[in-house]
């Protein structure tokens, strides 16, 4: 019998020992101790800095050397509220939003109920591959790509002009092109995973009862695979409102992102107070979202 | 025993939330002042000798330029034993952000940064002392509002450029001549979505330079100095202008560069920097760049010490190196611009060089207006009434729509 290298226990009354011992007889303290570092960069890092963007939304600029002053103004939200220009770009980034998870739900839900429930063993792992492999390349790889093939010297003219067609391909529709390309993945593997859960027995029992493909697919595995379809939706539509490089590379419109990165050089508190926007929409969507029992799904 | 686990982790939780907030809430005390008008920098060498001595111990320096601004480098380093690091800023307002992070030793301001950064004493003078090349800075360039501060001068000039007109000859007549290609309303609906634009608010002068020639009504004269109705016009025309579909280039002149060559835009605002890489790409995209006859807004950068600089003894060598002869003729033909050190003429390739770009003709410089921060003070008879730069700002945001 091999003898297990036991460590030996520390001594009875050096440091090691009492503290060990302090950390057993008071539970709390060892849990509180435990959680710190993680709570520390949670609360600290991540809620403070909200919390100093939030607050920096309160104050004001110098009007000459665009410089950030400590003075107590509600005039960024004024200001986002009134005029114009912010409401139709915060308007257009929630359409924009809606358009993507539309367009990805409907791309990705074929794809994932193939690798869930057609494909063989094999097939469905070299799908999953497939899948996340464009996760391996670099955003601006990828937005730099799709660049090249909307423009006008790119693959979609090249192709469209023998038929005497021609796609102006850096434009609001080509910026839906690229974030639907971008964030397919992330639809697809939720659906996958929850269609993957949905045991055979009952679409067995569908079938026994009479219902046929159609009937099966919306009357038991759709509304099964819906909260996964919203787990899903949640990445396309938060990652779609905040987003920035796409729409500044692609298009000249402007969105939220663009807006904030824009102004946030000469007009900081206003930025901050613009970012509240797409901070309420995403909390909104996703108490929705967990109402539609997404988080279970995630 | 798994509630009162829970009970400690939320009033952890808690504790630790508050502590951080009010931690973050005290730091949050008034600003600094800035100012002071002495040349010392922290740091800073006292004689030449020592400088050099100095720079070698601080072995780099960091500097925020417009794209293509550092020249021979590889040379400068040998020499100094200085490493370069430069950093590209897309617009004035980015130089300024960037500047006050503190990261970076010095920067190449234009007059609309330049103006505001001596303001709030980002950047120190400079003591000429310490600088040998500059006695051969053009006298006609030296002593201006935007490079020196109570007959103090800030920074040393660097060279001065217009934004050109650029188009795509296979697509617009050569013949062009004015700004009214992308202005005109004829012009925006054959142009339109073919247009490209600086994205920056200061564009809104070149929007004033066109009304100048135009609409002599409007009375405009300096066209960064705009009352309220001015103002309105130049603002119409931008967004009838950006509702024709114009493209804006972010300061990332690469995406212009790729707009021109794919054909994406044809006709628009550019530097000259741009114009010399489209020309010696390969192969070369065929585009014209010229001063139209209304004239054009450009500007006259000077490289300036961030006050605090990490590196002040690197960064003056680096001063001197960008206005001596060698390196301002490898600016003024690497950039495309006329360089301030006449004697940098003798060394282009090109040896036309310093003429093409009216290094020397100040009369050709008389309706380019350089960019400049502007300011409610109208200089002249109509007092305060004139736009911030808060209010161009704003405005810029409304028209990109």
């Amino acid at each position: 019998m091999t003898s297990v290298p036991v460590a030996e226990p520390p001594p009875p009354g050096s440091p090691g020992r009492r503290l060990s011992t302090f950390f057993f007889r008071h539970p709390r303290v060892r849990l509180g101790v435990l959680l710190a570092l993680p709570l520390a960069w949670l609360v600290i890092v991540y809620f403070g800095s909200l919390f100093v963007l939030l607050l920096s939304s309160l104050w004001d600029t110098d009007p000459f050397t665009s410089d950030v002053v400590h003075d107590f103004t509600l005039d960024n939200f004024r200001r986002i509220l009134e005029t114009p220009v912010f409401r139709n770009v915060a308007w257009r980034t929630i359409q924009m939003a809606a358009m993507v998870t539309l367009a990805d739900a409907v791309l990705a839900f074929p794809i994932a109920y193939y690798m869930a429930r057609v494909a063989s063993a094999r097939t469905r792992d070299l799908l999953v591959i497939a899948v996340l492999m464009p996760l391996w390349a670099n955003y601006l790889v990828k937005a730099y790509a799709w660049r090249t093939i909307l423009s006008d010297g790119g693959v979609i003219n090249w192709a469209l002009d023998p038929l005497g067609l021609h796609f102006d391909g850096l434009s609001t529709v080509g910026l839906w092109l690229v974030f639907t390309y971008l964030w397919l993945p992330f639809m697809i593997l939720p659906i996958y995973a929850g269609l993957e859960r949905i045991p055979s027995s009952l679409l067995e029992a569908s079938a026994d009862l009479g219902g046929r493909s159609l009937t099966t697919f919306t009357r038991v595995i759709l509304p099964l695979a819906f909260p996964a379809v919203v787990a899903g939706s949640i990445f396309t539509f938060s990652l779609t409102m905040g987003d920035y490089i796409a729409p500044g590379l692609i298009t000249s419109e402007q969105f939220i992102g663009t807006v904030i990165y824009n102004i946030r050089g000469e007009a900081l508190p206003t930025a901050a107070a613009y970012s509240l926007v797409p901070i309420v929409v995403v909390i909104a969507y996703l108490l929705v979202a967990r109402k539609l029992r997404a988080f279970e799904s995630l | 025993m798994k509630g009162r686990n829970v009970r400690v982790a939320r009033w952890a939780v808690l504790g630790l939330l508050v502590g951080a907030l009010s931690v973050v809430a005290a730091g949050c005390g008034g600003d600094d002042g800035g100012s002071g008008a002495s040349t010392e920098i922290e740091g800073l060498g006292t004689s030449l000798e020592e400088i050099s001595t100095l720079a070698r111990e601080e072995g780099e320096v960091n500097v925020v330029q417009w794209a293509g601004y550092a020249q021979l480098v590889d040379e400068f380093t040998a020499a100094t034993g200085c490493k370069v690091n430069t950093k590209d800023g897309a617009s004035s307002d980015d130089m300024i952000s960037l500047i006050e992070t503190g990261a970076y030793d010095g920067v190449s301001a234009s007059g609309n940064a330049s103006v505001r950064l001596m303001a709030t004493g980002e950047v120190a003078p400079v003591n000429t002392d310490f600088i040998p090349n500059f006695a051969d800075v053009q006298e006609g360039i030296q002593g201006k509002d935007y490079n020196s501060l109570d007959g103090q001068p800030y920074g040393v000039p660097h060279g001065r450029g217009p934004n050109f007109l650029m188009f795509r000859t296979d697509e617009v007549p050569e013949t062009t001549d004015s700004w009214s290609v992308i202005w005109d309303d004829a012009e925006l609906a054959k142009y339109g979505g073919k247009i490209s634009i600086y994205d920056d608010s200061i564009f809104i002068a070149d929007a004033a330079v066109y009304l100048k020639a135009t609409q002599p009504d409007l009375g405009i004269d300096n066209p960064y100095e705009l009352d309220d109705t001015q103002f309105q016009a130049a603002i119409d025309l931008l967004k009838k202008q950006a509702a024709a579909g114009a493209n804006y280039w972010p300061g990332d002149v690469a995406k212009q560069i790729g707009e021109y060559t794919n054909g994406d835009s044809v006709v628009g605002t550019t530097w000259p920097y741009q114009y010399v890489q489209l020309t010696a790409a390969d192969p070369p995209v065929p585009v014209s760049a010229i001063k139209p006859k209304e004239g054009t807004t450009g500007w006259s950068d000077t490289w300036m010490p961030y006050s605090k600089a990490a590196n002040p003894n690197c960064m003056y060598l680096w001063m001197d190196h960008m206005i001596s002869p060698e390196a301002q003729a490898a600016v003024a033909e690497g950039f495309g611009e006329a360089p301030v050190n006449l004697k940098a003429c003798d060394l282009t390739t090109n040896p036309d060089h310093c003429t093409e770009y009216h290094a020397d003709d100040e009369s050709w410089w008389e309706d380019i207006y350089y960019w400049t921060t502007p300011v409610a003070d109208c200089g002249d008879d109509r007092g305060e009434v004139c736009k911030t730069q808060e209010d161009w700002e704003a405005a810029w945001t409304e028209i990109r729509g």
